[in-house]
């Protein structure tokens, strides 16, 4: 008989090999949950921790120290703890006519610059997919090529474009006209918003037309309708999913844009990136720099939120 | 005499074609997909497309939709000339293979999608759907989408759509080609009842033989973008007029030989490879000596232990393979030279003790009739 001493030896090894068993279990059967935890903890660290600092500093109040902003909580005498939270900065952003103004004047602009490049990108993804192969693979190529230049760079450009002594100006005086303001107009920001967010609406239009069924509108053609009307009642509510996807990328980013408005529009155009940047550089209002990006997010929460439901229905009819 | 060509309009010499194809051509670039073909269509009939894939029959059906222009011809639809009409104007209506239905469409919505485009008023679009629902069985379904419906059932919301329209001619692609077997047999014969009952005008793209035979008034198969023979599906079956025809509709034992004796009512073709002589009970306008080939379908042959009283229209063999399909069996008998020729022959008589009358490698003697051949100079 085995003594005391080894019985326990092989308990503790058995027990061992159990535990060493059970995780492989583990990681074979949750081998699905594993691959989603990672891009999961890495949003919880790089994206909603910065978010939760975001949000503490919203409800704190200006302070003349470093960090620029009083903190919520605080340890009095006798290990007393106070939590200070201030709501004056959501309130300011209410009271105060340019912050509602600018939220407002950026979602018009953004809404328009989606309209437009929904009006322009729409036919191009359309032309894009119909053409033949070879033809679609340069097509689509050049959709993607502005990418390979910075996008600031790009913004530059267009500046040099939309200047007074421009390269559009040059061409308005050739021909013997007076030229144009363009550049530092609110026309200057939607040449450069539906620029450079074109892509964004022509990519999804794209992808989503890419599986529609062609047969459907000779179908409709077959059936009596005119090309206008087969373009109503098939081809439009077929690409709706891409409408929506191509709208929110413009939309989303185009109203928190900062760069376009500031090169382009100059201090003529105020949009809530602009008010954002100067907020936080040169007032060095950090809490209301925060409540302002926080606001922000509510009003950009709420389209993406219609998007997810749109995605869920069809996802249920599929 | 007179002869009633209600169910034969082909038949007769007054009868003016619903559909006339003149010399039609169509070429995709360098290719031509359908070359030169002329072809009548009557009223009411159920006309049939064959051929295999890239033969030009569905350019041929996609040019009477409108979904195609001839390179070169004219396309005549009750008169009237449809080269510069589109497909929405035509009075045609198209099922399709895949059937294309609107998948953001209900069953109802669907079916309706055509009478809507005609302008015509909702309570009449109403009441015409739901009879045509009522007619393909589908009433209850009529708020569901395509999507939640079953194979045989979208095919029947195709064919309501199709039909709701009234249209002169019906044009229908692979119809049954997404269904299965089961479901392929009864569809058909609801379909040709549906056309008799309707009387439109139905023309069939089929790549399936035997979908044509069984639904069709008149086939016409097609290779290479022209018609190879035009005809009732006995005539393209029973008189072939070539052996492509003679083989794809169908199966056909081909035999190579030269004709030895053309008399007034009768042929005599020799062949060498097997060594045998065909007796043709039909005289030919066909010299003496010209190449032809012999095509014998497997039902038409006998299979026997005996031989046969004399050599002519017979040939000795052997038993490679036996192929039991309950009413009938396939035969294949190895003659000399290696060949295999197919027999297919009815099971008439039950086994005794489970032996079957005709055994492998077991030696058979193979004889038709005078009329069985089909002699074919092409």
């Amino acid at each position: 008989m085995n003594s005391p001493a080894e019985s326990t030896m092989v308990a503790e090894a058995d027990l061992k090999s159990r535990l060493m068993h059970r995780f492989t279990h583990m990681l074979h059967s949750n081998w699905k949950l594993l691959i989603l935890l990672i891009p999961f903890v890495w949003l919880l660290i790089f994206f909603l921790a910065p978010f939760f600092f975001v949000l503490k500093i919203s409800f704190a109040e200006y302070a003349l120290k470093s960090p620029p902003y009083t903190n919520l909580i605080e340890w009095a005498d006798e290990g007393v703890m106070q939590i200070r939270i201030v709501v004056d900065n959501y309130a300011y952003l209410w009271e105060d006519d340019l912050y509602v103004n600018t939220y407002l004047n950026s979602v018009k602009i953004a809404s328009i610059s989606t309209i437009l490049c929904l009006l322009i990108g729409y036919p191009m993804a359309y032309a894009i997919v119909r053409s033949d192969h070879t033809t679609k693979h340069v097509l689509l190529m050049l959709i993607i090529l502005p990418f390979w230049t910075s996008f600031l760079l790009r913004v530059y450009a267009w500046m040099g474009i939309l200047a007074d002594q421009g390269l559009i100006n040059d061409i308005i005086r050739w021909f013997g006209f007076e030229p144009i303001r363009l550049l530092y107009t609110e026309t200057a920001v939607y040449i450069g918003i539906v620029y450079t967010y074109l892509p964004f609406m022509i990519l999804p239009l794209y992808a989503n037309m890419e599986k529609l069924d062609w047969t459907l509108l000779e179908a409709a053609s077959d059936l009596g309708a005119r090309p206008t009307t087969t373009f109503f009642t098939v081809t439009m509510p077929m690409t709706i999913p891409g409408i929506v996807a191509g709208s929110l990328l413009v939309f989303i980013p185009a109203t928190g844009e900062f760069v376009i408005p500031d090169l382009l529009g100059g201090g003529n155009v105020l949009m809530i990136g602009r008010v954002l940047y100067n907020e936080f550089n040169s007032n060095i209002d950090w809490p209301v720099a925060s409540a302002v990006a926080i606001a922000l997010l509510l009003v950009l929460v709420l389209p993406m939120m219609l998007y997810q439901h749109m995605q869920g229905k069809e996802a249920e009819t599929q | 005499m007179d002869i009633n060509y209600t169910d034969r309009p082909w038949m007769d010499p007054e009868a003016e074609p619903f559909i006339k194809i003149q010399s039609v051509s169509k070429h995709f670039g360098d290719f031509t997909a359908v070359d030169s073909v002329d072809l009548d269509i009557y009223k009411g009939e159920l006309f049939c497309l064959l051929g295999g894939s890239g033969c030009g029959k569905s350019t041929l059906l996609r040019m009477l939709a409108g979904f195609e222009y001839p390179s070169a011809g004219n396309i005549l639809i009750d008169g009237a000339n449809m080269n510069d009409v589109p497909p929405y104007e035509r009075p045609v209506n198209m099922m399709f293979q895949s059937y294309a239905l609107f998948p953001h469409m209900t069953v109802e919505k669907n079916v309706a999608y055509g009478l809507k485009r005609d302008g015509i008023a909702l309570k009449e679009v109403n009441q015409r759907v739901e009879e045509m629902l009522s007619m393909v069985e589908l009433s209850q379904f009529a708020k569901r989408k395509p999507h939640q419906l079953s194979g045989g059932q979208r095919q029947r919301v195709a064919l309501a759509r199709a039909l709701v329209k009234q249209p002169k001619v019906l044009l229908l692609d692979e119809p049954l080609g997404a269904l299965d077997k089961r479901l392929r047999e009864q569809t058909q014969y609801e379909l040709m009842n549906l056309q008799e009952q309707l009387g439109i005008t139905f023309v069939v793209v089929t790549h399936d033989q035997e979908e044509a035979m069984t639904l069709s008034t008149r086939i016409a198969v097609m290779d290479n973008g022209r018609f190879q023979q035009i005809g009732t599906p006995t005539e393209i079956y029973e008189f072939p007029n070539s052996r492509h025809v003679a083989t794809f509709i169908g199966n056909a034992n081909m035999f190579e030989g030269r004709v030895v004796e053309n008399g007034p009512d009768h042929v005599i073709v020799k062949s060498h490879n097997p060594d045998c002589e065909f007796y043709v009970d039909h005289g030919m306008s066909i010299q003496e000596g010209s190449k032809v080939w012999i095509a014998l379908r497997p039902e038409k042959m006998k299979i026997s232990k005996q031989a046969p009283d004399n050599d002519t229209n017979s040939i000795k063999g052997m038993v490679h393979d036996i192929g039991y399909l309950g009413g009938t069996s396939t035969y294949r008998i190895q003659i000399e030279g290696d060949r295999i020729l197919e027999i297919t022959s009815p099971n008439q008589v039950r086994p005794k003790d489970g032996n079957p009358p005709i055994d492998w490698d077991e030696e058979v003697y193979l004889s038709w009739e005078p009329s069985s051949s089909v002699v074919l100079t092409k």
